[in-house]
Formats: C-alpha cells, structure tokens, sequence
C-alpha cells in the first residue's frame, strides 16, 4: 500500500498565512439609532478560514457588540445565513479565500425579514410558513405497525435531496418574490412540503398540494433559481418547487 | 421581570428536550426554553448512527448490546441502566420511523444497520451492524423528525430564552424544584418560571477545549445552574475524545466512516489500529482508538512537516458508497480542507466530543441531591445528565439512542409527577440572582476580555486534561482556572444594551465553563487510575479495587465566600457483568 501523501495541502500550510482584509458590515442597533450603517473592520486571517471567524475575531478582539447568531460552525445548524458580497451563504461555509479578499467583503443581513440588530433577523414569520406546510408525517393508521413501514430504497431516494434541509433561510431570502410579498410561502416551505408530498409512507400529499395551490403558494414561483444557487445545502430547490407543481397538475406524486 | 406558570418546564430543545417534550406536551401544560431555535441544536451535528439490535442484516440481540455498551463504558457504566437503554433502544427507534424518519432501508425494505466502534456480535467476536442510520446525516434526521413531530403536538417554544438560575424551595424539610429563571435575549427581560417539574436537556459543555466538534453553545448551562444551587455533578473526569475529527479544526468525521471500511494510517501508511485492537481494528472503542492515535504521533509516526495528525483513508471505497453513505463528511473534507476523499487521505486528530458525566439522575431521569435521593420535580437527560449509561467512554450511536430512551422517559415522568404534584412557592425575590449577575456584568468596569479568558482556558484544556493526564498536567490546570476564576471577576464586556446582548451571554456561558472546568480537573486529580476516557500516565491501570466507583462532586462555600469542590463516591450498580480486562 503505497504511503498517502499530502504534500500540496502541507506545503501551504507550512508557510505564513495571514493577510489583511476588510469587513464591511451591515450595522443597526435601534437603541442606538433608527438608521443601518456600514461599518468596515480591518483584521489579519487566515484565508483558509471562514468568514464566521473573521466575524468572531471581530467581535472578540474589536467590538464586542456585533451582533450574529452562530452555532454549530460547519454548516449544520443553519444559524449563519447572512448576504455576503450580495449572495446568500452561510458565513461557517465560506472560506475567505473564495470571496476574493482582496476587496472590502460586504456582511449583509439576509432581505426579506426584518432586521432587529445587526445580522439577526426575524425569523418567526420563515418558521410560520414552515409550520403551514404540516411539516410531519401523516398517516390513516388506525393499528399502528408493529415494525417499521417498509420502503424501498428507490422510494426513500425519491425525496433524499428534501431531506437536506436545515432550515437557514438562505433559500426563501434570496428569492425576489418573497422580498415583494411577504406572504409567499417562499421555497424553504415549499421544500419541506416536498419532502413529505413524495414520501412513500405519508398520505396526507392532496392536503398538503392545496395549501400550495393557494395564490401565495407555488404558483408564485418565478424560477429565477436564486433558491438553488443560495443553498448550502445543495439542495436542487428549484427542482423541487417544479415537481410540487406538476404534481399539482397531474395530481401524481 | 414576567413570571410564567407551566406545569412542566423543559430546558434545552435539542434531541433529550424535544423528545421530552412530545410525551409531555400530551399530558400536562410544558413549555420549552431553549437559547437556540430547536433546530439549530447539536444534536443536529450527529451523523453515525442510533444503535438498536433490530437484527435487520444479522443476527443481533440487546443482551449483547448491553455487554458491549458496559466494557465500552470501562464497567463504570450503571449496569441497570444499560439494560434499560438496550432494550428500549428497539422501540425507539421503530417509534421515530413512525414519526417519519426517513432511515436508510435494505433491499427488503427494512431500516438498514451498519457497524460501528465497540458494537460487537456475541459478547466481542466480531463488529455487529447495529447502527440505524441515514447517510451521515442521523442526527440531523432525529431533530428535523422531533421538531416536525413538536409542530404537530402543538409544543410551546420559548426561543432564545437562556436559562440561567434554577430554584429550589425547602418544603418540611426537602428540597423540591420551584422553576427556572431565563433571560430572554431579544430583550433582556428576565423571566420567572414557575413549574411543577423542570427537566434539563441542555446538553453538553465541550467548549472548555479548543479542539472540539462542540457547537459554540456547548458552554455546561443547565449542569452549572444545578450544581451553583448546591446539587452534585456525576463523573465529570470522563470526557471523550472522538478520534476523527478534523485536524486543527475539530469537526467531527463520523466513526461510520470507519464502519464503511475507512481506515487510520499513520505516515508510513501503517494500518496502526491492527497493533492495538486486533478484533476489532478500527472500530475498537473511542478511547482505545484515540489513545492509538496519539502513541502513533508521540512515538514520531504523526503525519504532515509536525507530525501532529493522522489520516483517515477513504481512498480504497467506492466512490458511489462514499456519495451515498458518507456525503456530508466527505463534503467537510472539500469545503474545509480542499481535499478530495475519493483520491486523498484526510488529516485527522481527536477532538472534544461528549461529556460521560453530567447531572446525576436515576432511570426515570430524576435528579438526584446525593448517593440515594431524588430532588422532587427535578429532572434530566441527554447529555446533560448522567444516568450513568456510558461510564467512563461512551460508544458511538449510544448517545443518539440516549437522547430518545431517556428523553422520553424524563418526559413522561416528569409530566405525571406535574399532574399530581402542587405548586411549590417561589424563594423570595426568585430572579435576584440573575438580576445582579447581569447586572454585574453590564456594568463592570473591568480590564479582563471575555475571549482572552475563554483562549487560555481552551489552550489549558488542551495541554492537560485531554486524553493523556498526570497529576502534574492536571495540577497544572487546576492553578490556572483557579487563576482564571479570579481574573473573570474583572471582566467587562463591550455591549451595555438589553437588545440581542450576546456579548453579555458569552460572558455568562465562561462563567459556567470556567465553573464546570474546575469540577472536571478537580475530580481527574482525584481519580488515581486509568478508565475509560480517563486515562492517567502517572496510574496506567485500571483499579477496580478503590476506584469501581462515581465520582460526585459538590459545591462547597466556605465562611469566607471562597469556593471549593468537594468530592464523594456513590457505588456502581453491577447486575449480570463482572469486570473483566478490556480488550479489543
């Protein structure tokens, strides 16, 4: 077996990494003033790091009041969506190196949802229309099964890519009809509505298609695929809201 | 200040809470606090498996899983209560494919199972499948399916509402749990919540080291709010150190990777595990593996121009099982270190994952005040607590399993003992506590940095108490979080507002790590032998004679208010399973 080798990753890492960039952040505080402001921080990073550590070097190191909401820090628990340099991302998913620092990189809150301090918004009115899909699986039972429900493997595949979902918002705040109307369900519910609409065991899909037959439902839809391009997830967003359609034509699904 | 009346409170809404939520929720007035929207808790994070000896792929049995899971846990494991987790393991996780759980299935349609470390067939012959999964994605599945299913049930969140103070209220003579006291963060209001039953499930505290596959909320809060109020914290020496996780950065690569054939090298390309865990190679228990990992880089077969790392080989798998089995890790390995899995080997080093103890508790998950007795309405499980199932090392895909047996059980327990319990009065000026903490912080004039606290206690951490000790290295720690202790008294934070202050909650959470460090080194140095996840250099054996025991560990405040931790013993609980020497 021959010895791996890591040379090329090893040969950058030997040699020093930081450089300067600048931070160019979105600031609002309504104890403070009613109006946002940019505000931009200079700091040395690594550019293999991410841009949540440039936020937390930041806020560690220069202004403990920057305010973020933060957990897992590798693109997991979905609390970091925020606009940075115009494209939804989550800023423990992007490295400082692929948003090219040698310009100002501008931090952003997501649109669409209102701004309470800095990079935290609103996020009730995302959950809201998550929870009008019926997100859970529903079933006629009456005698629930000893074992498990059985499923092929072709059936579970069916829905894989919906089941990605983290729940960010990176989708429903990148899309241009949200922003107009906030009342559009936006594709993160239209997701988790796909999620169950096309798993073999649920039986409540014509409950759930009705829902999005409604005027601020799928049909709002542009296909400007901004949701696919914003998810971190890689989840082929646009896909599923054309598949959610169509099975609203064609009541097959 | 707002005061709430619940039946139940739950604290913490990641998989323990939001388990404990579904059962309580059905039968008494709960309300769910929780710093995080639920979906954003760690449990997320989980990727492996939840082991459950369904015996879908082979033949399988929960007596074995209950042998395995007690020598994982070095016997230290309460042995009633691994038999309970074994057992209860099937129906749970047949309970969350009800709920929808999109598991990976077999050929015929059943829940698919693989291997995983320290899981064997027959009492260590062989690795067992016993690990129910989805991709590397289980735990993500677990929380997405427990939320869905709370949206359904119609369970009250209270999110961002950080709990900081726990009550508790003497009646004739016992101290039972009056509620909780939370601060909300989009305000800075406090808020009193009075309940019948309180259940912590706040998970862990995996933020005192600096390389961890911890979130950064991880910061002990539920296990610091008892113990201030005078209640012991449980075998708090064992932590775990996951042995793949990704060099320097800590994010945790699953041991499923492992389980799919992945194999650790070291620089020379040695298969090393094979030296170490004949059996069961690179599926031998966390400790073990980890252990191995760090005697490779020690003794100079470390990889890369320091020699700090190993690598975790993927190569040799077929790209198709790589992207259907083990997307999320393999897309780490791309999005963080530029590495492609399907060609390269990836540099790994263990990482800070679990914490084996936390708040005492029985099987029903009720807290207990020492040794034998229960805090009336007080309750806690997951990884908050320590029922104690996993001992001195906990195996892969137990926790998952935990989270769900010991949620669900916290839940109904604590929900009937609401239904016939009273209110117990509030102490007087329930909130004062809280008030003057933030207060104090708000207003502090000091000249000590909340982050240039929390990177000396990560690096101290780090050097001493990972997964090789001495008495020196630990007394070493110990100085310097008592050092630490004393310069956070003078620590001042930038932000003064109310709105979003999570420079003040950052504050607050190194306080509870600082605390919670202390008890963690104070009890290693106490611990004179090797076990489990503890492992001292200074005492390489394991010492059944003087140590078969828990360790328990309370508050102690002198006359002149200075601090100290003072430690206890409570027995294991042995059933069917005599020590014996560990191997793998």
């Amino acid at each position: 077996m021959a010895t791996p080798v890591l040379d090329k990753v090893e040969a950058e890492a030997a040699e020093s990494p930081y450089i300067t960039v600048t931070f160019r952040i979105r600031r609002f505080n309504p104890e403070v003033s009613a109006d946002a402001v940019w505000e931009d921080f200079h700091l040395e990073i690594d550019p293999k790091e991410r841009v949540l550590d440039g936020l937390h070097k930041i806020k560690w190191d220069l202004d403990g009041t920057l305010t973020f909401r933060r957990s897992c820090a590798h693109g997991i628990c979905g609390s970091d969506a925020m606009r940075i340099n115009g494209k939804n991302r989550l800023a423990c998913k992007t490295l400082i190196k692929d948003i090219n620092p040698e310009k100002p990189i501008t931090v952003e809150p997501i649109k669409g949802l209102t701004v309470l301090k800095d990079l935290v918004v609103d996020m009730e009115p995302f959950f809201q229309a998550y929870r009008d899909v019926m997100p859970f699986l529903i079933t006629k039972d009456t005698n629930e099964p000893t074992r498990e429900r059985l499923q092929s493997s072709e059936d579970r595949e069916r829905f894989d890519d919906t089941t990605k979902c983290i729940l960010c918002a990176a989708c429903t705040s990148s899309c241009p009809v949200f922003w107009n109307d906030g009342q559009y369900f936006g594709p993160a519910a239209i997701v988790n509505a796909h999620r169950f609409i096309f798993d073999s065991r649920d039986e409540a899909a014509e409950q759930r298609l009705e829902i999005l037959n409604d005027r601020d439902g799928v049909w709002r839809c542009r296909t400007t695929f901004n949701c696919t391009d914003a998810c971190p997830r890689g989840i082929e967003v646009t896909k599923a809201i054309a598949e959610v359609k169509k099975a609203l034509i064609t009541r097959r699904y | 200040m707002k005061i709430h009346k619940y039946d139940t409170v739950i604290v913490g809404a990641g998989g323990a809470g939001m388990r404990a939520a579904i059962e309580s929720t059905k039968r008494s007035r709960t309300a769910v606090l929780t710093k995080l929207y639920p979906t954003r808790s760690h449990t997320g994070a989980a990727q492996g498996g939840m082991a459950a000896a369904l015996a879908n792929v082979e033949e399988d049995n929960w007596e074995w899983h209950t042998f395995d899971t007690i020598k994982g846990g070095d016997y230290l494991v309460d042995q009633d209560a691994a038999e309970i987790l074994a057992k209860e393991a099937i129906d749970s996780v047949l309970d969350l494919e009800k709920m929808g759980l999109p598991f990976n299935r077999t050929p015929n349609g059943t829940i698919d199972q693989r291997r995983f470390g320290g899981h064997s067939r027959n009492h260590g012959e062989a690795p067992v499948r016993r690990s129910c999964y989805a991709a590397d994605r289980t735990g993500h599945m677990i929380l997405q399916t427990l939320y869905q299913n709370c949206v359904k049930e119609g369970v009250e969140f209270f999110n961002e509402f950080y709990v900081l103070d726990q009550l508790i209220t003497e009646v004739d003579g016992v101290q039972k749990s009056a509620g909780v006291v939370a601060y909300e963060l989009a305000t800075g209001e406090i808020h009193v919540f009075q309940a019948k039953a309180v259940i912590y499930a706040s998970g862990g505290c995996g933020k005192f080291f600096k390389v961890t596959s911890n979130a950064h909320t991880l910061t002990g809060d539920g296990q610091a709010a008892v113990y201030r109020r005078g209640l012991p914290l449980e075998d708090m020496e064992f932590f775990q150190f996951h042995p793949t996780g990704i060099w320097r950065m800590g994010i945790l690569l699953t041991e499923g990777a492992r389980g799919e054939g992945g194999i650790l090298r070291n620089k020379d390309g040695e298969r090393f595990m094979e030296k170490y865990a004949p059996v069961m190679k690179d599926l031998a228990s966390r400790d073990v593996v980890s252990r191995s990992i760090y005697t490779e880089i020690r003794e100079g077969r470390g990889c890369g121009p320091e020699g700090d790392h190993v690598y975790l080989d993927l190569t040799h798998l077929p790209p198709e099982q790589l992207d259907a089995k083990l997307p999320d890790i393999t897309e780490f390995a791309r999005t963080y270190l530029g590495i492609e899995p399907y060609t390269d080997p990836i540099p790994i080093q263990p990482t800070a994952h679990y914490a084996m103890g936390g708040i005492p508790t029985n099987v029903e998950g009720e807290v207990l005040a020492d040794n034998t007795t229960v805090v009336p309405g007080l309750y806690a499980a997951g990884e908050v607590a320590c029922v104690s199932v996993h001992g001195a090392n906990r195996l892969g895909t137990n926790s998952l399993l935990d989270i769900n047996v010991f949620g669900r059980r916290a839940g109904i327990a604590a929900a009937e003992y609401s239904q016939k319990a009273d209110f117990v009065d509030l102490p007087e000026n329930p909130a004062q506590f809280v008030i003057d903490e933030v207060e104090q912080l708000r207003t502090s004039t000091g000249t000590e940095r909340v982050a240039t606290l929390r990177k000396e206690l990560q690096e101290t951490m780090d050097a001493n108490v990972m997964v090789f000790r001495t008495e020196q290295t630990i007394k070493t720690a110990v100085e310097k979080i008592a050092e630490l202790r004393a310069r956070y008294k003078n620590v001042a934070i930038q932000d003064k507002g109310k709105r979003f202050n999570t420079d003040l909650l950052e504050a607050i959470e190194l306080g509870n790590l600082l605390e919670l460090a202390e008890v963690m080194a104070v009890s290693a140095l106490a611990r004179k032998e090797s076990r489990g996840g503890h492992h001292r250099e200074d005492y390489p054996n394991r010492d059944d004679v003087n140590f078969m025991r828990h360790t328990m560990a309370y508050r102690e405040v002198g006359d002149d208010g200075t601090e100290s931790v003072r430690l206890d013993y409570k027995p294991v609980v042995q059933t069917r399973y005599q020590p014996m020497e560990r191997k793998y």
